[in-house]
């Protein structure tokens, strides 16, 4: 158990009609670790966790998650992973705390820890305060924490989280990061969908990027950034225009660069030193940027297919 | 945010396995803790039917020939459309929780799922049957006098619940097939307009043919007249206390089957 991934993912497949979402996908999270799905809309990333959390079979390919497969053994899967989804899964008439006894005694928590561990999460959550009223009176934020706290309360192993501070503000997101370093700290292994390249960047101890249903990239985000070189010091110039200078980030490196620049006279608007982003891993690997594209066009497509 | 003592550590004890009864225990008890919080809907689902029933006996019961009072003749029909409206508040709620993830969410754990439905339509039961005494209690405030015996009533009302839970059924399954509440409320709008056409308020003999014939293939109005002879006294022909049992557990099976099978493929 412990030398095995504690979710393993070869060739998975799955369509919806004529609409392929998972091509061929291939995955492993280490026990202990926060793996990050990163894709734009309509990737393969939900249907990837719908997948591994038994909720959808596939077409074809396997899955295992903390050793048993999702389509021969879908209860012992249940049995070991928490899902979160992307709509704050809790009943909007009960209260916080009524929602969190309602999902010990469904983990079949010993009676005795029922509500010692419920008041225990609420606290670590910081929803005390509104323990006692109806979630419908609760802010965005505090329904993802209530989410994600009663999701704990069974003490899963793998925890999925689909797109987990989608729609949050920046208190709330930070509330989410903690909770989730908490979480593996504590020995889970995390696996999380997101579109958002700095989510992954902090959390993340891998990335792997999907696209198309398809995984075109993995490994930490030190080495996915690596594939698209180096810092540079990046000039917009007084027409617009901007020019990258390759850097090794050093302040005599950069001051030589601004020397140069003042000696050739440049007419420069603004400058920065640019650390390479995630951002600039997704372009150079599929030709387009990670913004979700309103409607993906032929020509890009064909770009990231011969990316794969 | 501090972690406290809060231990986050995996289990590693064997996984948790489905506990089907205390599961669905659990999930039952959720929904009728849903049902106190929403009072309104309980209210609603009283006040209307009671509405209609004041309608039926004060404004339009005068011009109805039904053999014997009115309001004798028309509280059983106002009971089974109450019944109506208890199961349309079940397809929302099983809309809402498709909607919203919940349904996701308990199936993705190691319990016996089908228990989230199985909730609510307990809890619908539960509401209906509160519902009806209510609607029973006004009536006899306007006259109803039924003169039944007490084995009389329990069958009378085993035979309202049995419709009940054939109902409810078949409005989750609705609820299950809806892309929303919304939607799942227009669905059960049919559900609500069938006792119209049948036996419930007016004699059949008084429509016109077509919808004559249509009455006589109501469920709703074996059940009615059955429920109506129970509770006044009055002959009821075997058949047609065969055809309230059939209809009845005809829906029920229908409707649980369906839900089990629409809950599988696509909740």
């Amino acid at each position: 158990m412990t030398n095995e991934p504690a979710v393993r993912v070869r060739g998975l497949r799955k369509a919806y009609g004529d609409l392929v979402v998972l091509d061929g996908l291939d995955l492993d999270a280490h026990a202990g670790e926060v793996l990050a799905l990163l894709g734009p809309n309509g990737a393969g990333k939900t249907t990837t966790v719908r997948i591994l959390s038994t909720l959808v079979a596939p077409d074809g390919g396997t899955a295992t998650v903390a050793g048993h497969d999702v389509v021969r053994e879908p209860a012992a899967v249940r049995g070991a992973i928490s899902l979160t989804g992307q709509y704050a899964a809790v009943d909007e008439l009960l209260t916080g705390e009524e929602n969190m006894r309602l999902m010990a005694r469904l983990a079949h928590l010993p009676r005795a820890q029922v509500a010692e561990r419920g008041a225990r999460l609420l606290e670590a959550f910081d929803l005390v305060d509104a323990a006692r009223r109806p979630v419908r009176t609760y802010s965005g934020g505090m329904r993802r924490r209530l989410d994600l706290a009663v999701s704990l309360v069974g003490r899963p192993r793998v925890v999925f989280l689909d797109e987990p501070t989608t729609g949050l503000d920046p208190r709330s997101r930070g509330d989410v990061w903690d909770m989730v370093r908490a979480v593996v700290g504590a020995g889970a292994t995390v696996l999380l969908t997101t579109q958002y390249l700095d989510e992954a960047e902090r959390l993340a101890d891998r990335v792997a990027v999907i696209d198309h249903g398809t995984v075109i990239a993995h490994g930490t985000t030190a080495e996915l950034k690596r594939t698209v070189g180096s810092a540079h010091v990046e000039l917009v110039l007084t027409d617009g225009s901007t020019q990258r200078v390759a850097t090794d980030g050093s302040v005599p490196d950069v001051r030589r660069i601004l020397d140069d620049v003042e000696r050739r006279a440049l007419p420069v608007a603004s400058w920065q030193v640019r650390e390479p982003a995630l951002d600039d891993v997704f372009l150079s690997l599929t030709g387009r940027p990670s913004a979700p594209a309103d409607a993906p066009e032929p020509a890009l497509a064909t770009t990231s297919r011969e990316n794969r | 945010m501090s972690t406290l003592a809060l231990d986050l550590s995996p289990r590693d004890d064997t996984p948790a396995r489905p506990r089907p009864g205390a599961d669905t225990l659990a999930l039952i008890g959720r929904c009728l803790r849903r049902s106190t919080r929403q009072v309104d809907t309980v209210i609603l689902g009283v006040a209307l039917p009671v509405l209609l029933l004041l309608m039926f006996v004060f404004v339009f019961g005068g011009a109805i020939e039904s053999g014997m009072e009115y309001v004798d003749f028309v509280v059983p029909g106002i009971v089974i459309l109450t019944a109506g409206y208890g199961a349309a508040s079940a397809a929302v709620d099983v809309a809402n929780d498709r909607t919203n993830g919940i349904v996701d969410r308990f199936r993705s754990m190691p319990i016996r799922s089908t228990g989230v439905l199985t909730g609510h339509v307990v809890a619908s039961l539960v509401r209906n049957a509160v519902a009806t005494a209510l609607v029973l209690v006004i009536a006899s405030f306007i006259g109803f006098d039924a003169v039944a015996s007490p084995l009389a009533w329990a069958g009378a009302m085993g035979v309202v619940l049995l419709y009940v839970l054939a109902i409810t059924w078949v409005s989750v399954a609705l609820g299950l097939l809806a892309s929303g509440a919304e939607a799942a409320s227009g669905f059960t709008f049919a559900i609500l307009f069938i006792p119209y056409v049948s036996s419930a308020f007016v004699p059949l003999d008084t429509m016109p043919a077509v919808l004559e014939t249509i009455g006589r293939w109501n469920p709703v109005t074996p059940v009615a007249d059955v429920v109506r002879g129970l509770l006044l006294g009055t002959d009821v022909a075997a058949s047609t206390v065969w055809a309230a049992l059939a209809w009845s557990v005809g829906l029920l099976l229908a409707g649980w089957l369906a839900a089990a099978v629409i809950f599988r493929r696509r909740a």
